[in-house]
């Protein structure tokens, strides 16, 4: 199962449409490989000098790892299927499942970790556990009225699912790394950039993939 | 000392329009700095409204009203040219009036 | 008693609140609508007004170390003209050698006319209540203001200009950080919204032109007049990036991107927004 997301990839034959247009009105001047190249190095050299580090936050978070960069590179644009498979091979080979298998803690401390915003801000204290603010882009819990609509809407998901180590393993696997699944998605790798604990994960998908869980009501 | 006020007093029919901005701070007495230290109460006490010489409103306020307060009211009368003169009060007994002519 | 027709009290954001605890199929309107209507209740009396009022007032007299005023600063269109101006920013400025935006525009005329410090000029940049006031705040809230009206009209004809332009096309779908973050991720399609907040579509004319249009605003849950720059810094620290530097290259980029991009929209500002 994937799920992919718009803001990245262009969906849909309105989509299409508009780039072809942009093809055809490229042509004339369409920068060549190395103009573009020459761009995304004068764009870094910039971005480079334009932020001084501050709490946390310091000025390696503008290095790219290979994911990042690719993304960045063709966003706006089609992504070719041989970066979609490079992307997410890479990623679903770095999801590490917990050592003792148990892939699912307690809904109730996934419902707190799903609405709470504060982590990795030069304006938080380190010293504070992160939150995954879930509902920032999601649909979750029905009560939770104040949710975004970034991502899809997630109510129901083990239901809809099956309650099946499958699904287990799936939910475990996409909050630890959403790329292993869809290529330049736009929700953030909370295991593999240290966001989440495996303890924080496994609540999470508590939250998901338990029957008792809101979520499934 | 305080900012002026921004006033607007326009003749409407046979009223006068007032629509007035104070700048302050407005603070409840109820947030904490970040440093986790109560931000004391400073707030607007009283706000009186007087058309020449005569007094058209006066209120008392609490620290419900917003930061930067914007009120507007009415009063029968009034002839362009006119003076409205707008004075508030807080609780340090800091003050501040200004006045606009009737438009 | 005074014949008092009506009395109305602006209480902050509660009423807005209240609104929006409807039912979730019905949140959505009411909440466009209950901030509708609340924008318009303050449209005569936007607060942004004071910051416009005390940036007038600094416009016009003797500062810095100097003794001079901005009487004599060029935001591109002839010393001290601010008609217009912020409607035709970014621009080249050879004098500085620099592509700059209003605030950038604003610092080097502190220091290279007024005699002051860069440090000095940027000590404030972002205002933090009556007891740390920006002045660039107030300033370009009257600069800003006095393009109300005037169509958005950035020309990319200089090459410099230009450059900035792409580099923060670039930027805007640059991913990188924690998250995996680029202004792209919540500005480059329609409809979306964080939580209840909806996010415009920056990369297309209509919402980049009525994001860009609408600053500098009064954000009242803060209760300060914010700039362009200040909504720049603070979408980098939600993206989990380091401190943007205020007047730095990259903001100028971005800004030129999306002022370039609302091109042909009357400016509106400065606003009002949650």
């Amino acid at each position: 199962m994937t799920t992919r997301f718009p803001a990245v990839r262009l969906l849909g034959a309105a989509a299409a449409v508009a780039a072809a247009a942009g093809i055809l009105y490229g042509c004339a001047s369409a920068p060549s490989a190395s103009e573009e190249a020459a761009l995304t190095a004068r764009t870094i050299a910039i971005m480079k000098a334009s932020f001084r580090p501050k709490g946390q936050a310091g000025l390696d978070r503008l290095d790219q790892d290979e994911t990042q960069r690719l993304c960045s590179q063709y966003a706006g644009g089609k992504l070719p299927e041989s970066i979609v498979k490079k992307i997410e091979q890479e990623n679903l080979a770095a999801v590490k499942y917990p050592a003792d298998g148990k892939l699912v803690g307690d809904w109730k401390e996934g419902e707190k970790i799903a609405e709470l915003g504060r982590g990795k801000q030069f304006s938080d204290d380190p010293a504070k556990p992160n939150g995954a603010n879930c509902y920032a882009c999601h649909q979750l819990s029905p009560k939770e009225e104040a949710y975004g609509t970034i991502g899809p809407s997630l109510y129901r998901f083990g239901r809809k699912h099956g309650y099946t180590e499958e699904t287990r393993r799936y939910a475990w696997a996409k909050v630890y790394d959403a790329e292993a699944f869809s290529a330049c998605t736009n929700m953030p790798r909370f295991g593999q950039h240290d966001i989440l604990t495996e303890q924080q994960i496994r609540d999470v998908v508590a939250l998901l993939v338990d029957p008792a869980s809101p979520v499934n009501q | 000392m305080a900012d002026p006020m921004k006033i607007r007093a326009n003749l409407v029919g046979d009223s006068t329009e007032v629509k007035v901005l104070m700048s302050h701070e407005m603070d409840t007495g109820l947030v904490k700095d970040k440093d986790g230290k109560i931000i004391p109460a400073w707030w607007i006490q009283t706000v009186k409204v007087t058309h020449n010489d005569k007094v058209v409103l006066t209120a008392q306020w609490g620290t419900a009203v917003s930061k930067n307060p914007f009120m507007s009211f009415k009063f029968k009368g009034g002839a362009k040219g006119d003076k409205v003169t707008i004075t508030w009060v807080d609780n340090h007994n800091d003050s501040r009036t200004d006045t606009a002519l009737i438009a | 008693m005074p014949s008092i027709h009506s009395l109305r009290l602006i209480v902050g954001v509660a009423a807005i609140a209240a609104a929006t605890l409807a039912g979730s199929a019905f949140a959505q309107t009411t909440l466009e609508n209950a901030s509708a209507k609340y924008r318009q209740d303050l449209a005569d009396g936007n607060p942004a007004d004071l910051w416009v009022a005390r940036g007038q007032e600094m416009w016009k007299e003797p500062r810095g170390p100097r003794k001079v005023s901005f009487e004599s600063c060029d935001l591109g269109l002839g010393p001290g003209v601010v008609k217009g101006a912020y409607a035709q920013l970014p621009r080249w400025f050879a004098d500085a050698g620099r592509v700059m935006d209003l605030e950038t525009r604003l610092v080097w005329c502190m220091v290279n006319q007024q005699g002051y410090t860069h440090a000095d000029a940027t000590k404030q940049t972002f205002g933090n209540g009556s007891r740390h006031r920006s002045d660039l705040e107030a300033l370009t809230a009257y600069v800003a203001k006095q393009s109300d009206g005037v169509k958005m009209n950035v020309s990319l004809a200089d090459p410099h200009v230009r450059e900035m332009y792409d580099v923060g096309k670039k930027a805007f779908f640059y991913r990188a950080g924690t998250h995996d973050f680029a202004c792209a991720t919540c500005h480059a399609a329609d409809d979306l919204r964080i939580r209840l907040q909806y996010l415009p579509n920056l990369t297309e004319p209509a919402g980049a032109q009525k994001a860009y249009t609408t600053w500098p605003a009064y954000r009242v849950a803060q209760g300060e007049t914010r700039t362009f720059q200040w909504r720049l810094h603070d979408c980098f620290r939600q993206q989990r990036f380091p401190d943007l530097i205020y007047g730095s290259d990259l903001s100028i980029a971005l800004t030129t991107y999306l002022a370039a991009s609302a091109n042909g929209a009357v400016y509106a500002g400065p606003g009002i927004k949650l």
